[in-house]
């Protein structure tokens, strides 16, 4: 567990509610649930859920901080939007599952070997190198995330799609040697930069 | 009609050489014929979809998007922004709103912003190509240039997420959504009434992560097209195409089931209509092919 | 009957009926059968022609009794509106051809049809008589209002601002009731965020600047005597002191008492930091806006525990097994004291279904939600007296765990018990058998049926739910708020107004001898023939109403501003000596063998549908309308209520050879739709017996039928009909045609 963890814990005490509604994005809409469960209906995946966005609301309430934060239920969320159109009670269910899998990723407290985690990482490193999707370079790299001799299994096991997309001129295999990318690199990392300083400095003054 | 501009924003899956292309080569066919010109916004990035989210955190993610709407601003600035991806709209509209909504993040995501030598106003509209058919043409004006309808050919409209939720189509519900359907008649095709896996989740991009998970459910979002006795599908989003069509043998082989229909984009169905040949309409960046749209491509 | 009566019968031929209908024929049957002395035709009776057609005769005084052939007597009643004039309608368009499919086999017995009706119509009429006021009215305009909390606070200032003087009576020392011990209230305007002021203060100014109003404060009701118009009432003092008042009508706003929290012993109700809504009420004012501290040790409250339902929507032992309606948003309510007084207090409201109703309960749940209150799902097994607070036990239902917390208060919502008085209906005590506690009457009243209102479930008072909520069972007494069915303070104060606005119409209508309601504006009233009484009390009994006192030996008192009009005395008369001036057994026991009676041979079966007219008449006119057919053998009476059904009736039809008899009335029992409340009840009590009538004929059990049908039942009442042409197809035809 990471120092920011630490210095969080320390802050909020018992209390997670505040904590969600101080660093998560969207936090704050949590304690607007009505647990209705409509969203635990709504959600494509919710039988591989370890517990549904309504009780993970509820969890929340109830100060179950550990539980949620190391849980891989809202690494389970498809970005479907069934909930947040149907919720009763207007809660932005999808951004607050990216927001509670983001932060529970930068406290450090996700389960090891989430696969959706690894995933949108490898997406998230992949795309911020250039400013562009690499696709040929994200599934390459998909297929290692879990060690070589995995990766040669499913690469393998790819290999009739990845060859229908090529054949269908949809995946180059010259991507490797560096594809697309945005002209102004300069500028796009720094616009980044910027951007997660400023978004660092906001959860360094409510973790402090 | 005089021609219509829009400031365009490909994203990455259209990129030469990405997983639709196909997407982008029909789309630019289909405007030829409507007299659209789609300006790419210069030196875009990419949006991060809606699956960047364990790396990027909130203001990273918003300042992708501001970005190219800060660009286009630039560029083309009395054009709507225009996106033919489902995930590049979304993302993108999500951040125009929540800029409206809360003038904190605006301060703070100009301040990235400022770091690339940029600013955003977010004085535009962020609109998804269907709409753009349906709200500036209409299902009457894109009948009219039909010249080859795609008569005998059953279609299940396969609408799927995110060009449905949150946003959608204007006026259309988000349990049943019926432009595309409503596309396939007026290009002379006989659409699928009652498909009900048309808004089922494929699993975006939970089907590189879970695959067995998404697998099942791209299953039944195919069965049912069988069973509503679909020649075809058709969607307006590049993930969805993506995923109902490129596993197919993989669910075949998993589920026993003999699995083997095209899966189109409208702008693909809107091509062949509109009397383009098969290589302007993509047909060949089919894994599987559509056979009876390259009839109708090659008379 | 000496008076002579003329009697005038006008045929409509419009609306079809001159195609469908031989209309001379109808005539000739008017003449011949019906014996009128005058009969006309018209090709459109309602128009101004032929209205003036009608007034012509009775302006000429050639006619004293008309009967219009046309349409529904519930149609075109602004057009056929005659006065000094007995008049019937019978419904040869809606009764007869739009259920008859126009056909050339079905003119015959469509044309039967008509033609009974006309000679039921003539038939009736000639035992009917113009009502007159009944002598029996009171004057007396003022209003009495029993309870001086908010309902009855609103309903005396209501009724003031019409004009109207009221008499306020109040136990206490002082006007406000429940609502005084309230520190603020739920709001009833937008928006819906947060407590307001009590209101008590602002009503209490109000009526003491009122000259209408007079208060009586530490008074009680000794005795009530009389009927709308002439109520006659004590009111006494705690030291003895009773003044005698005169009132028109009674508002009787009695509230409630709360449940008392010593019976849920699970919760610790002994333990001081165990309270009720009430019990926090009272920490909240004495905080005044401050922080609320615990009774124990006074120490600031930091964490609260709302627990919903306690002891109520349980079928256990000693619990309510009824909602309160008003708790969840009291509970949101008082969670807002305290985070209005320091947000970082632990507020959590545990309940199992939040309930919160009225246009605001959303938002101002979602108010509390904003302002931090944690709301669960969760059911609390056990409160024990902990070392730092009250230790609850409770299941997360969400969560599916159970859970052991500490706060520092608990607060039950408990119910809400009417203040209703008397059980009038409680069976007596057994022989021996302890009684523990006499209820207080509320009304003492000096009626034979009892002390208070009756009641319907749970001790609320009855009344008629869905469609006169105010009018209890006893005429010019209205019943409104908690004591009535459990509510809010907003429901009560609309409740209030609504009660205020029966008893001006009761007092106005009694003033002229009309019937208050539902028969509003009704002139006639029942009476009995002193001479044939046997003194049976069964009029006083079955009268739904309590309308009927005894004198000392024993005969019918009536009390005509009391009475409905149902005419459930008149069904219970086993002499049949009560009649109404146009409503009597014979007028419509004249109509059933009016009929034309055709022999065994003819295979011309012929039904008695006896259809109360307040829902199953208009369904079988709405049947009519959407064209639903049927039989052509039945003959539909309205009565007023299936209450006023006389068994003579029933023995009268078998034995003139009636081969069907339907009894069509509302629902009964405690979900009753019935107008008169009892009226179908006891009238399929009476019909249970008919049995035996049958027997003695020798007749099967299935000639006659008593249904509960609703006037949404347009599909099945012709059903009902049609099916009891098919049994009588299969048992055969009556043999007592003669
Ligand atoms: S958006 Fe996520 S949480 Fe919501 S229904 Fe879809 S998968 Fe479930
Ligand atoms: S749908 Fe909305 S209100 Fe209902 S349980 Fe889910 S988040 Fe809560
Ligand atoms: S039974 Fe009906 S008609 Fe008879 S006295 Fe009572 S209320 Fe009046």
């Amino acid at each position: 567990m990471s120092e920011l963890n630490n210095r969080v814990v320390e802050k909020y005490r018992n209390n997670f509610l505040k904590e969600v509604e101080a660093n998560v994005e969207e936090g704050d809409w949590v304690k607007m649930c009505m647990q209705c469960g409509v969203c635990a209906g709504s959600c494509p995946l919710g039988d591989a859920w370890e517990h549904t966005p309504q009780k993970l609301f509820m969890m929340i309430r109830a100060g179950k901080r550990d539980e949620v934060l190391s849980s891989d239920a809202m690494w389970m969320c498809t970005s479907c939007y069934n909930c947040i159109v149907r919720c009763p009670r207007e809660l932005p269910i999808t951004h607050i599952m990216h927001g509670l899998a983001h932060y529970a990723a930068r406290l450090g407290l996700s389960p090891k070997n989430q696969p959706t985690q690894k995933f949108a990482q490898l997406f998230w490193d992949n795309l911020t190198k250039t400013g562009r999707v690499n696709e040929l370079k994200l599934g390459l790299n998909l297929y290692f995330m879990n060690g070589f001799s995995e990766g040669v299994k499913k690469s393998l096991e790819m290999r009739s799609i990845g060859q229908g997309m090529f054949f269908a001129k949809r995946l180059n295999p010259m991507e490797i040697l560096g594809g697309h990318g945005v002209k102004d690199q300069a500028g796009f990392h720094a616009m980044l930069d910027k951007a997660r300083e400023i978004e660092d400095a906001k959860l360094d003054k409510f973790g402090k | 009609m005089a021609k219509k501009e829009y400031s365009f924003y490909p994203g990455c899956s259209s990129q030469k050489g990405a997983s639709s292309i196909n997407y982008l080569i029909s789309t630019n066919s289909m405007c030829e014929e409507l007299d659209i010109q789609l300006n790419h916004i210069p030196d875009w990035n990419c949006c991060a979809a809606s699956i960047g989210y364990a790396g990027g955190g909130e203001l990273p993610r918003l300042a992708l998007s501001a970005r190219n709407i800060a660009l286009s601003e630039q560029a083309h600035p009395d054009q709507d922004i225009v996106a033919t991806c489902a995930a590049c709209w979304l993302a993108t509209k999500e951040t125009k709103e929540r800029l409206d909504e809360s003038a904190d993040l605006m301060a703070e995501t100009n301040q990235a912003l400022s770091a690339a030598g940029l600013e955003i106003k977010n004085n535009k509209e962020v609109r998804h190509m269907a709409e753009v058919l349906i709200e500036d043409f209409g299902y009457e004006a894109l009948g009219a240039k039909v010249k080859k309808p795609l008569e005998g050919i059953k279609i299940a409209g396969y609408v799927g997420c995110q060009t449905n939720r949150p946003f959608g189509i204007d006026g259309e519900s988000y349990e049943n959504p019926m432009y595309l359907d409503k596309l396939v008649e007026t290009l002379g095709a006989d659409p699928v009434k009652n498909y009900d896996k048309k808004v089922q989740c494929c699993g975006g991009a939970l089907a590189f992560s879970e695959p067995e998970k998404s697998q099942d459910m791209i299953k039944d979002i195919i069965g049912a097209a069988y069973d509503g006795g679909a020649d075809m599908i058709v969607t307006p989003c590049p993930v969805c195409q993506m995923n109902v069509e490129v596993y197919q043998d993989q669910i075949n082989e998993k589920y026993g089931t003999k699995f083997n229909i095209p899966v189109v984009y409208y702008s693909t169905l809107m091509s062949v209509a509109y009397g383009r040949n098969a290589k302007d309409s993509a047909l060949n960046g089919q894994i599987i092919k559509a056979k009876q749209l390259e009839a109708i491509a090659n008379k | 009957m000496a008076v002579q009566k003329d009697i005038g019968a006008y045929i409509c031929s419009g609306c079809g009926l001159g195609d469908r209908l031989d209309c001379d024929q109808l005539e000739k049957v008017a003449k011949s059968d019906g014996r009128a002395k005058l009969t006309r035709q018209h090709e459109f009776l309602c128009s101004k022609a032929g209205v003036e057609m009608i007034q012509a005769d009775i302006d000429a005084g050639d006619v004293s009794h008309i009967v219009l052939g046309a349409c529904s007597r519930r149609a075109k009643t602004d057009a056929f509106n005659f006065e000094n004039v007995v008049m019937t309608r019978t419904n040869l368009r809606e009764g007869v051809i739009w259920v008859r499919p126009d056909t050339d086999e079905a003119r015959e017995s469509t044309q039967e049809m008509a033609d009974d009706y006309i000679r039921m119509g003539c038939a009736e009429v000639k035992y009917q008589d113009l009502p007159a006021p009944s002598q029996e009215q009171g004057l007396n305009r003022n209003m009495l209002v029993v309870g001086g909390g908010i309902t009855g606070m609103t309903s005396a200032i209501e009724a003031a601002k019409a004009g109207y003087n009221v008499g306020l009576v109040e136990k206490a020392g002082h006007l406000g009731g429940t609502a005084a011990a309230l520190y603020k209230r739920v709001p009833e305007r937008a928006p819906y965020s947060l407590p307001v002021d009590n209101g008590v203060d602002s009503l209490a100014t109000q009526i003491q600047g009122n000259p209408r109003i007079t208060v009586y404060l530490n008074s009680t009701v000794t005795k009530t005597s009389g009927a709308p118009g002439r109520f006659s009432v004590d009111i006494s003092t705690e030291s003895g002191d009773t003044t005698t008042e005169n009132f028109g009508a009674i508002v009787q706003s009695s509230g409630f008492e709360p449940y008392d929290m010593s019976q849920l012993t699970e919760f610790s109700p002994e333990s001081p930091d165990v309270v009720d809504q009430l019990g926090l009420e009272a920490l909240a004012k004495e905080a005044n806006g401050g922080a609320i501290k615990r009774p124990s040790d006074a120490k600031a409250v930091e964490s609260v525990l709302f627990v919903q339902c306690a002891g109520q929507r349980s079928e256990k032992e000693g619990h309510l097994s009824y909602c309160s309606g008003h708790c969840c948003a009291t509970s949101i309510k008082q969670a807002m004291y305290f985070k209005q007084a320091n947000p970082d207090t632990d507020t959590v409201v545990m309940y199992t279904d939040l309930r919160t109703p009225g246009a605001g309960g959303e938002d101002f749940y979602r108010s509390a939600q904003k302002q931090g209150v944690i709301f669960t799902k969760g059911e609390v097994s056990e409160v024990t007296p902990g070392d730092t607070g009250p230790l609850v036990k409770f299941n997360d239902l969400i969560l599916d765990e159970n859970v052991e917390q500490n706060f520092d208060l608990v607060v039950l919502a408990t119910g809400m018990l009417p203040n209703s008085g008397v059980n009038i209906d409680a069976p007596a005590p057994a022989e021996g058998e302890e009684v523990t506690e006499t209820p207080v009457s509320i009304l003492n009243l000096d009626y034979r049926q009892g002390k208070d209102i009756p009641q319907l479930v749970h001790g609320f008072t009855d009344s008629h739910f869905i469609c006169f909520p105010y009018e209890t069972r006893r005429t010019g007494i209205y019943t409104a708020g908690p004591v009535r069915r459990p509510m809010d303070i907003k429901q009560a104060m609309d409740d209030a107004t609504g009660a205020a606005m029966k008893a001006i119409q009761a007092i106005e209508n009694s003033s002229k001898g009309l019937a208050a309601h539902p028969r509003s504006g009704d002139l006639s009233f029942p009476s009995f023939r002193k001479e044939g009484c046997t003194q049976c009390k069964r009029c006083t009994v079955e009268c739904p109403f309590g309308a009927i006192n005894e004198d000392e030996r024993g005969f019918p008192q009536y009390n005509e501003g009391r009475c409905r009009r149902c005419g459930t005395c008149m069904g219970a008369c086993p002499v049949r000596v009560i009649s109404f001036a146009n409503y009597s057994v014979d007028s419509v026991g004249q109509q059933i063998k009016a009929v034309d009676m055709p022999d065994e041979f003819e295979e011309k079966p012929r039904l008695l549908a006896l259809a109360c007219e307040n829902d199953a008449y208009p369904a079988m006119d709405m049947a009519a309308m959407n064209k639903v057919e049927y039989s052509a053998y039945v003959r539909a009476i309205p009565v007023r209520c299936l209450g006023s059904v006389n068994t003579i009736w029933i023995t009268d039809a078998l034995n003139s050879g009636y081969d069907g008899i339907m009894l069509l009335g509302c629902q009964k029992g405690e979900n009753y739709q019935c107008h008169f409340v009892k009226g179908s009840e006891i009238a399929h009590i009476r019909m249970s017996k008919i049995d035996d009538t049958l027997s003695q004929l020798q007749l099967e059990k299935e000639r006659v039928g008593t249904h509960e049908v609703a006037i949404t039942d347009v599909e099945r009442i012709p059903q009902i009909i049609n099916e009891m042409a098919e049994t009588v197809q299969k048992i055969g035809m009556s043999p007592f045609k003669f």
